[in-house]
């Protein structure tokens, strides 16, 4: 039932395909010290586009990510990934909306540190349970990257921005519809970061992948289709 | 079992110490359900293959010291042997002797005492080598009398009183009492013994009436009222499993090696809890990212809990090779020493099972954690 449901609503939407955000407020806390996260935010970003959202820290930027990426849930609002109402759905399918349609490339790669740089992507593809067809073929797309010759190599054997390449890498093998990136270049220097965030458009481009990327850093915006800013929870573009 | 199997590899000294902590306990548990099984078929293998299903012994009597203290007599017999569901009823001697064997070497012997041609009675088929019961002074004893270099046709004199009893018979197997060899001897030669009654001295006839208890077989498929007979022939009657605690230090062996069981298990199951608390807290991090990624509680759970079985089985089955290799090599010796499949069996579930239980309960935190702590931000 609810698969039919989501399939309709997916081919209904073609034209709403990506994300987007309606009046999407978030208030953390509880009793006194209550904190707005988020206040009022309006968001499209269509497949296909880099956006890049900046602000200063503890201006919520994490928590548009959180809420886009389905793992905390508005205090009001509506969020539509490819036209599916996200917050309609319960806790077990929003984790496998999570595994299927949205990617996470978080601070540092955050990688696995059981597993070599081709076990990231499979992993990944297996906690989707994606089983050959619909997946991107996890050593073309190392190769891709620019990883294919480190492939067997675990995170602890790998340079910063290498381990963000394969964290981008296994953020994709799953072609998810939503790219959630999180502070990608906090850990790289200067040269490294240009080539990660290159990487990130390029893919987006490439995949029409709708792709909403925080940072910091505003060196590497020029990469960026769309940069918006946030602060006290509020957007402006 | 996807990210099981490679942080299996991984973290493969952590997972080997504690691998290795989970054998040894494997290896301690084989030895003492073999030490466990030894003593129990020292101090009552010779009861357990009797076809019995109870003893009546003399009213009143204490069950640590019934077969030393108690008596009974004929008409008590005669009161059981008509009572509803019995099917067998018999005097039963018993009495532990010391003795001298053919080349003045001590012998210690558990007579049985048992009237010829009786339900108790060792019969042709139990017997491996010579006759059943024959001759007043003939005895059957248990194989591992051979162990004494006793044999066939040897003669063992009774100490202070000087009966000579001559092996004529020699039973399947183990038959032991109190760790001491069963000799299975004719009714009126066991009274006279038990009575203290020197070789070929008078006796008073009245010692030919009584033993130590009565031997009793239910009739198939029926239970015997102990309540009743006991009323009617003045005894106290136990089950034969009951009369085990009557053989000389059984109680209080298998009580202390159970205990020292016991504790073994529960020490198991908490060192591998412990474990997988720790490993859990450790990847913390990790099973957000996971989390985040999309993986359900139930993919996650499912993964501990497969890594925690094959850790405990490796590590079970290794240490419980090495413990029965030991055990080998202590068969051969004096030792009371018997590894028996079923106990060894129902240990290593035990080990498995509770170790399990103890990695459930760790790994239960898998579900609280939260997949936004995978966000950097959020820390």
């Amino acid at each position: 039932m609810t698969n039919t449901a989501e399939q309709l609503a997916g081919r209904a939407s073609r034209t709403t395909e990506g994300l987007a955000l309606e009046h999407v407020s978030l208030t953390l806390g509880d009793g006194d010290s209550t904190v707005t996260a988020l206040d009022d935010v309006d968001l499209t970003v269509p497949r296909g586009e880099l956006l890049a959202v900046v602000g200063p820290s503890g201006s919520g930027k994490s928590s548009l990510l959180a809420v886009a990426g389905a793992l905390i849930a508005p205090t009001s609002g509506a969020v539509h990934l490819d036209g599916v109402d996200v917050l309609a759905l319960k806790g077990g399918r929003q984790a496998a909306l999570r595994r299927e349609r949205i990617g996470f490339v978080f601070q540092s790669g955050n990688l696995l540190p059981a597993l070599t740089a081709m076990d990231q992507l499979r992993f990944a593809l297996h906690v989707a349970g994606v089983r050959g067809t619909p997946g991107r073929d996890p050593r073309d797309l190392l190769e891709q990257v620019g990883m294919g010759h480190k492939a067997g190599r675990r995170p602890h054997e790998l340079s910063g921005g290498e381990r963000q390449r394969v964290g981008i890498a296994r953020a994709l093998v799953t072609t998810p519809g939503l790219l959630l990136v999180d502070e990608p270049t906090a850990a790289l220097d200067r040269a490294r970061s240009h080539e990660v965030v290159e990487l990130l458009a390029a893919e987006t481009h490439e995949h029409g992948v709708a792709t909403v990327m925080v940072t910091h850093d505003h060196d590497v915006l020029e990469h960026c289709d769309r940069v918006v800013e946030m602060e006290d929870g509020r957007l402006s573009a | 079992m996807f990210l099981a199997w490679r942080e299996l590899w991984f973290a493969r000294a952590r997972f080997g110490l504690m691998g290795g902590v989970v054998a040894l306990i494997a290896v301690l548990v084989v030895m003492l359900s073999g030490l466990s099984s030894g003593l129990v078929n020292d101090g009552v293998s010779g009861l357990k293959k009797l076809p019995v299903s109870a003893f009546a012994f003399g009213e009143d009597t204490a069950i640590d010291s019934a077969f030393s203290r108690s008596t009974v007599d004929r008409d008590q017999l005669a009161q059981w042997a008509d009572q509803d569901g019995v099917a067998e009823a018999a005097l039963f001697g018993n009495q532990l002797v010391n003795g001298e064997g053919p080349h003045d070497e001590p012998v210690d012997l558990a007579l049985f005492g048992v009237e010829a041609g009786s339900f108790v009675a060792p019969s042709a088929e139990d017997v491996i080598e010579g006759t059943a019961l024959s001759g007043e002074n003939g005895i059957v004893v248990s194989e591992t009398v051979t162990d004494l270099g006793l044999g066939l046709g040897d003669t063992v004199t009774i100490d202070r009183l000087g009966t000579e009893l001559t092996v004529v018979g020699i039973l399947d197997g183990q038959h032991t009492f109190g760790h001491v060899d069963v000799a299975y001897v004719p009714m009126g030669t066991w009274q006279e013994i038990h009575a203290g009654i020197p070789e070929g001295a008078e006796a008073r006839p009245e010692i030919y009436d009584g033993a130590t208890a009565i031997a009793l077989a239910s009739a198939s498929g029926e239970d015997i009222d102990r309540a009743a007979g006991d009323a009617a022939a003045a005894t106290t009657t136990v089950s034969l499993e009951e009369s085990f605690d009557g053989s000389p230090g059984y109680a209080a062996e298998t009580l202390t090696l159970e205990l020292i069981q016991v504790f073994l298990y529960a020490i198991s199951a908490l060192v591998v809890g412990a474990f997988f608390m720790v490993w859990t807290i450790q990847r913390k991090h990790e099973i957000a990212v996971a989390r985040a990624m999309g993986a359900s509680t139930g993919y996650l759970v499912r993964d501990a809990l497969g890594q925690a079985a094959v850790v405990l089985v490796v590590s079970t089955v290794a240490g419980m090779g090495v413990g029965v290799g030991f055990g080998a090599l202590l068969s051969s010796s004096p030792m009371p020493f018997a590894l028996e499949a079923a106990p060894l069996a129902a240990a290593a579930v035990l080990l498995i099972g509770l170790g399990l239980v103890g990695a459930a309960a760790s790994v239960g935190r898998i579900a609280r954690v939260d997949p936004l702590t995978a966000l950097g931000g959020q820390r």
